[in-house]
């Protein structure tokens, strides 16, 4: 038995607006709705609606024989139900055929992964209810932010109870292996590891319209001898792609639609893989070996790793002081703050800082709204300075607030131990007025202690010297005392 | 290859980026060994670099009794065989007399010192239009007197002086661009100065601007065939080192510097509005405004009126080495220009680890990549530059590390190059 797995990842960013630093402290709303309504309102009519309903009619068309499977994140869940709650419908009339499986992954399509587990953990769970509420089933497949997978995220996920996950088959960690087999994760074998056969998935999502390419046009049939094509051993063909490539990648025009439309029949007449979705695939097939993952690798540009969103010292910067605010947002009930937070790791803000598009190009200027990374940088540690003034106010917790907060303590623990003195002081000095005027009664004495009240003091001190010791740290208060009031004599 | 080159200003004498652009540019010609240059400019103090160029003074050529093509009509040059003659006259009694016969003979009358030559300025005062006329018959002199292969000239000033040694010669000249009236005026062209560029242009058989910006400015307001105008790009000689001989800080505040001539075609006042938008927020911030310029007092009348001068300070205009330290003190470098040809001063700022915010009315925008880039009259876009360069320490980090590296690549023999390729296009 030979699998063949399509799998879409749905995913919008939710785009800022131009935040200048005056608006930091006073303007508490950081997003660009306009644009944000626009491009999702214009890629719900190229491309999800057309796509969702070519996708259940070839379901409707070929019966269970046909099977797919997709990820929307968080952030575009919550953005359909604003802007286009249509398209949310015709999902959920897929998931009812029950041919379509949801897969999990984080909300915000974060790289929580590389930063904070526990907030990795709320957010996939996080992103489960949300797919529950839509979809009616809890996803029991994972696939994280841009594919990014590394052997302890692999771990977290199985960890969590999810069977298999999606990644790259990037070249660097399979070697001489093939993508077209099952792997496990190298710490926790439970956890199948299904590989993205890249160049497939690339010539349909890529290259398809490309007319320098040798291979075009390309057409349902030339795709489908291409999987037959595959070594004899290939078990597995996994086709992982945006799903705004039918129509918004490649736009209509291309014939990405009526392409799609004909190969699931190709694959199936004149191939024998059938169509199945990663949980089928966990089930039906063996892991051929663990697969050693020891640095994250992603899906992204000629590296398939981390650099697009962390790879230089803005991302950096940005990155860890997004994480930094982790542990005190934890802490925090403030609705508003919590659904910021959330939007606020989407991994594109970061994308949106990366300077490798002086040699990548076309890619990341395709999908970036700023005009540098620089402003891109500008622009979210603007944001990010009046959320964490919020947070603050919210929930003060920081170094500089901590610090703020014991040093309060502290002066309250003084002014306590203050007061108790002054007590201390006013219990001596009326003992001590009590035993002056019991042991001398002399008229002249009582004179000159009206005069100065700190001769007055120091005689009956030393009146009362043998008799009772006069406690230590009382003597400076009691000199003080004295000098002050001499001093106010001397000002009358 | 020997040309003549006809400038206007020379190291050090020098009060503008025309003067820094002509030098930088001879010295990448220098490392061209099929390259001779013989730099002409109005008036030789004497103490100018000349290394890999000979340099020549207007105002050191001995013009009476010398035969020179007369220049009063637009008659191609074959068919002027007569030359006439430059009469020098030393009083006015002479001059008086002179004139008199001048609507007979087609002389040129000009004034010459009591050892024949003619005295230059090189200024830019009130008598810049007939030292530039005086300068073009100098032109022809030293046209007539060297060989070359090709002349080139750099701005205005210097057009007619290339003109001139052009008729005199028939050698192909190409004029270079380092502004047009419309970036120095604000779009209140003077008439005159635009007749001499337009000459200056139409009779160029080759045309190198500054940048596309001043390309565009050339072929849409002065109607040029775009095919004979071509783009080079400026470069920075490198400092070596130069700003590290300079205390780094006698302040704890940050420094946000403007370097320029405090006039409309520098936006001076679109500084001094960011400067007030930062200020209500930041108090760890002071503003310098270096420089003089017919703008400065409405400059210094503004600040007042924001009420933002105990942190907002002029410096007068900053000579030689007071540069580099301005700069060494910097965070930030500012040149919010409306309308900038080229623009030097921010590579000379990247040279010396600053960050720089540049207007996208600039030249220098079209190949700087490390550099926040913002319209000169968007007030917040460029106070919000100034806070995040100041605030976000990564950001200034990435600036200075990948602006140096950026401005070591621009390197005048790479500019000097593409001159060369424009000098062989305008030869054959």
């Amino acid at each position: 038995m030979k699998g063949i797995c399509l799998f879409f990842e749905v995913h919008q960013p939710l785009r800022l607006k131009r935040y200048r630093f005056f608006d930091i402290g006073s303007d508490h709303y950081y997003y660009d709705d306009y644009n944000n309504e626009t491009i999702l309102r214009e890629v719900a009519q190229e491309c999800y609606l057309p796509a969702n309903k070519l996708m259940l009619k070839l379901i409707k068309k070929l019966g269970p024989e046909f099977r797919i499977s997709y990820s929307l994140t968080g952030v575009l869940m919550d953005q359909l139900e604003t802007y286009a709650p249509e398209v949310l419908d015709s999902f959920r009339e897929l998931a009812a055929t029950g041919q379509v499986e949801f897969l999990a992954e984080t909300y915000s399509h974060s790289l929580a992964s590389m930063a904070n587990k526990e907030e990795f953990i709320k957010q996939v769970r996080m992103h489960g209810d949300k797919i529950k509420k839509h979809f009616g089933a809890e996803p029991v497949s994972f696939r994280n932010t841009e594919m990014v997978y590394s052997d302890e995220t692999g771990s977290w996920v199985a960890d969590m109870g999810f069977k298999a996950m999606l990644t790259e088959g990037a070249k660097h960690i399979l070697g001489w292996r093939s993508p077209d087999l099952l792997y496990c994760n190298s710490i926790n074998p439970r956890l199948k590891v299904l590989l993205r056969n890249f160049q497939l998935s690339d010539d349909i999502a890529f290259r398809f319209s490309n007319r320098d390419w040798n291979e075009w046009p390309l057409t349902a049939d030339k795709f489908a001898g291409w999987i037959n094509k595959r070594d004899d051993d290939a078990e597995l063909i996994n086709i992982f792609m945006d799903y705004e490539t039918f129509g918004e990648h490649q736009k209509a025009e291309t014939g990405i639609f009526e392409f799609m439309e004909e190969l699931p029949a190709a694959i199936m007449t004149s191939t024998d893989y059938t169509f199945m979705t990663p949980s089928q695939i966990a089930e039906e097939f063996q892991p051929v070996s663990a697969l050693k993952v020891p640095d994250p690798v992603s899906w992204a540009d000629e590296e398939r790793d981390l650099t697009a969103w962390l790879g230089n010292d803005l991302q950096n910067a940005a990155f860890n002081k997004l994480y930094s605010l982790a542990d005190r947002v934890s802490n925090c009930n403030d609705e508003d703050i919590l659904n910021d937070w959330i939007y606020l790791q989407v991994s594109d803000h970061l994308y949106y800082m990366c300077t490798k598009f002086f040699s990548d190009g076309a890619v990341h200027q395709y999908f970036n709204p700023y005009e540098s990374p620089y402003d891109a940088f500008m622009n979210y540690m603007n944001v990010l300075s009046d959320f964490e003034i919020r947070l603050d106010a919210a929930c003060p917790g920081d170094d500089v607030n901590q610090e703020i907060v014991s040093l309060r303590k502290k002066l309250e623990e003084k002014e306590e131990e203050i007061n108790e003195r002054v007590i201390e002081i006013r219990r001596l000095r009326s003992k001590v007025k009590s035993l002056t005027i019991s042991s001398t009664a002399s008229g002249e004495e009582k004179k000159e202690k009206r005069k100065t009240a700190g001769a007055a003091v120091k005689q009956k001190k030393q009146g009362t010297g043998g008799k009772k010791p006069v406690p230590k740290d009382v003597k400076p208060a009691g000199k003080g005392k004295t000098s002050k009031t001499k001093q106010t004599k001397r000002s009358k | 290859m020997k040309v003549l080159m006809f400038g206007w200003e020379f190291p050090p004498h020098i009060s503008g980026g025309l003067g820094t652009a002509s030098y930088g540019l001879t010295r990448g010609m220098a490392s061209i060994p099929d390259i001779d240059v013989l730099f002409v400019v109005p008036k030789a103090y004497g103490d100018e670099v000349k290394e890999g160029l000979d340099l020549i003074g207007a105002n050191n050529v001995k013009v009476a009794y010398k035969q020179i093509h007369y220049r009063g009509e637009s008659r191609s040059f074959d068919k002027i065989e007569v030359d006439s003659q430059i009469v020098p006259y030393t009083d006015p009694e002479d001059f008086w007399k002179i004139t008199r016969q001048e609507e007979k003979d087609n002389r040129l009358i000009v004034e010459t010192n009591d050892r024949g030559m003619l005295d230059f300025t090189g200024s830019y005062g009130s008598g810049l239009i007939s030292e530039i006329d005086k300068y073009s018959i100098v032109a022809s002199v030293i046209a007539a007197e060297n060989d070359f292969d090709l002349i080139h000239a750099h701005d205005w000033l210097a057009y007619p002086a290339g003109l001139a040694a052009k008729e005199v010669s028939g050698k192909p000249l190409v004029i270079h661009v380092h502004a047009t009236d419309f970036d120095r005026s604000g779009g209140n062209v003077n008439p005159v100065v635009y007749n001499i560029e337009k000459q200056g242009m139409e009779a160029a058989d080759r045309i190198i601007t500054v940048s596309n910006l001043t390309r565009q400015t050339v072929i849409n307001k002065y109607h040029i065939d775009p095919s004979k105008v071509t783009t080079v790009y400026n470069a920075v000689e490198p400092q070596g080192g130069i700003y590290d001989e300079y205390e780094k800080r006698s302040i704890n505040d940050k420094v946000v510097t403007f370097l320029g001539r405090i006039t409309l075609q520098k936006g001076p006042e679109y500084f001094i509005e960011a400067a007030y938008r930062v200020l209500q927020v930041m108090d760890n911030v002071r503003f310098v405004m270096a420089g003089s310029g017919d703008m400065m007092e409405k400059m210094i009348r503004r600040a007042a009126e924001l009420n933002i001068t105990d942190r907002f300070h002029f410096t007068g205009f900053l000579r030689g080495s007071d540069v580099y330290w301005m700069l060494r003190l910097s965070d930030v470098y500012i040149m919010p220009s409306v309308s900038e040809p080229f623009g030097i001063s921010p590579l000379e700022a990247m040279q010396s680890n600053v960050p720089v915010i540049i207007s996208k009315q600039s030249g220098v925008a079209e190949i700087l990549t490390h550099a926040v880039k913002i319209d000169f009259w968007d007030i917040d876009a460029m106070a919000d530059a100034i806070h995040a360069i100041l605030s976000y320490p990564a950001l200034s980090e990435m600036f200075i590390k990948n602006g140096r590296e950026e401005v070591e690549n621009l390197k005048w023999e790479n500019s000097a190059r593409k001159v060369r390729e424009v000098y062989l296009e305008a030869v054959n």
